[in-house]
């Protein structure tokens, strides 16, 4: 599958953007400033690229966060991120192992390469984007690892640093964050380790150095500034089922029939759109049902919502 | 005073809705326009919903009868902005398709408490001239004390959309328990005995 499947006029001004994918689609190779540190594949994808939707102007995408470490506000993240440090930065795989590791962010990007991944990205909250990622597959990640028999989770862990991060000095959530999948979910294809987004290295407000994506599920599933990934036996608590049980499930995949306290799930609001335009409805899985729907099979999705 | 003050803050009450204005005309809303203008417009609702409450207990601490004379001008205001709260979420966000909207008040707590503090609002809008004053008599009174429920369903409502322990929400529920709290005949008198000694 080709890698370009918009037209630029589907596309909303992000000039830079469609430049270089044009470029890269004319020339073939890869050149250029902003990411040239990055080790990104561009040949071929392994999923069904975005092709109805037009992907969100990375001025939002990158101003309209939730990331509470950073303050509640969705405009707390790009305001007091700036100075937050991402290097040195260690990432450790360890728990149910046979030979836990730690490695640097820069060993992982330089073991393996990422590739850009458009995906729908549909926040709990009820509204939705469509980020152009740079990443690769956690699987190839968690392979550096040998789990023993005992393994059936996986458990991720964001960093803790209420120095740098000031909404950490508040117990809005149990610091630090934390998130879950189980091994079958984190395997899959479809799921990523982030490293940049829109051609360029990963803001810290979009959670860098390195965050999780799971496009089937809601936004906060997709866990930030990841410090550690541990493999367990018993399912993880997250950070939001922690603090609301009835609200947050585990699986949390995007699911237009089973309703939120707070938010209608059987539509969204696109960020980007003008004030006149409507919702549009959501669709089981955010879409991505043809790839992994098979993983919950015989499974009551009202009940493991 | 009063004549120059009354249309003073009649304008200034009219700021939030020229700001939200200027930013529907402007483009200005950001990546979640609706949302924008619904928090804009719930927010100033709250706001003068409380500073409604907050003339009497003024007019008692200090003395000064003329806060009074402010109190319906901001009850309305407040029955303005709620308005344009419950329309932009009928009809900017909903698209008047009423089956989510049913499905939203029936379900949706925080929805319901906030659709039943517009509709408290009602009977306080239709006798709020001075004619009904006169008509109702003692009821009136009676009448307008559902702004106290007012006060409590709007920041219910707030805290009930709150994802978890926000800090805005919590002031605001400070300010109402402060407000009622000054209106129990138990402080009246402490604040009196004051005043005397």
């Amino acid at each position: 599958m080709k890698l370009n499947k918009f037209k630029s006029s589907e596309i909303t001004p992000e000039n830079f953007y469609i430049n270089r994918r044009q470029f890269l689609k004319e020339m073939g190779i890869i050149t250029g400033t902003a990411f040239a540190s990055q080790n990104i594949i561009t040949s071929a994808l392994s999923y069904t690229p975005e092709t109805e939707r037009k992907i969100t102007p990375y001025k939002f995408a990158t101003t309209y966060n939730n990331y509470y470490e950073f303050g509640t506000s969705k405009s707390d993240p790009h305001k007091n991120s700036k100075d937050f440090i991402t290097k040195p930065w260690d990432i450790k795989i360890d728990g149910e192992v046979e030979n836990e590791i730690t490695l640097s962010v820069e060993e992982i990007k330089n073991m393996i390469p990422s590739e850009e991944r458009i995906y729908r990205f549909r926040c709990v909250e009820g509204w939705s984007m469509v980020v152009p990622w740079l990443g690769f597959p956690l699987n190839k990640l968690l392979n550096k690892v040998k789990p023993t028999s005992k393994a059936k989770f996986v458990k991720f862990t964001s960093v803790y640093d209420p120095d740098q991060m000031k909404g950490q000095r508040f117990p809005v959530l149990n610091w630090p964050y934390k998130e879950g999948l189980r091994i079958d979910e984190a395997m899959h294809p479809l799921t990523i380790m982030v490293t940049g987004l829109y051609g360029k290295e990963l803001p810290n407000q979009n959670g860098a150095p390195l965050r999780l994506i799971v496009p089937w599920k809601y936004g906060f599933k997709s866990a930030k500034a990841i410090v550690n990934i541990k493999f367990v036996e018993k399912m993880p608590i997250s950070s939001w089922m922690n603090a609301s049980p009835k609200e947050y499930g585990f699986y949390s995949n995007v699911n237009p029939n089973v309703s939120h306290p707070r938010w209608s799930q059987a539509t969204e609001r696109v960020i980007g759109e003008n004030i006149y335009s409507p919702r549009i409805k959501t669709v089981m899985f955010n879409g991505y049902g043809d790839e992994v729907a098979g993983l919950y099979d015989g499974m009551d999705l009202r009940k493991n919502f | 005073m009063i004549r120059i003050f009354k249309p003073t803050i009649f304008v200034l009450c009219l700021v939030p809705f020229i700001i939200i204005a200027y930013q529907i005309l402007f483009n200005k809303l950001g990546a979640e326009p609706v949302k924008q203008v619904t928090h804009h417009t719930g927010e100033w609702t709250l706001r003068f919903i409380l500073l409604s409450l907050a003339m009497t207990p003024l007019k008692n601490i200090t003395k000064i009868l003329a806060w009074i004379k402010y109190r319906r001008m901001l009850g309305l205001f407040a029955f303005f902005y709620g308005t344009l709260h419950l329309l932009t979420y009928i009809g900017l966000d909903y698209q008047f398709n009423l089956d989510p909207i049913i499905d939203d008040v029936l379900n949706k707590k925080f929805i319901f408490i906030g659709f039943a503090a517009w509709i408290l609002m009602l009977p306080l809008v239709v006798t709020s001239n001075q004619k009904m004053v006169l008509i109702l008599k003692q009821n009136w009174k009676k009448i307008h004390r559902l702004s106290y429920l007012i006060g409590i369903f709007a920041v219910l409502h707030f805290i009930w959309l709150s994802k978890t322990i926000f800090f805005e929400p919590l002031i605001y529920l400070i300010i109402l328990i402060t407000l009622l709290t000054l209106r129990l005949d138990f402080i009246k008198f402490l604040l009196k005995k004051k005043s005397v000694t």
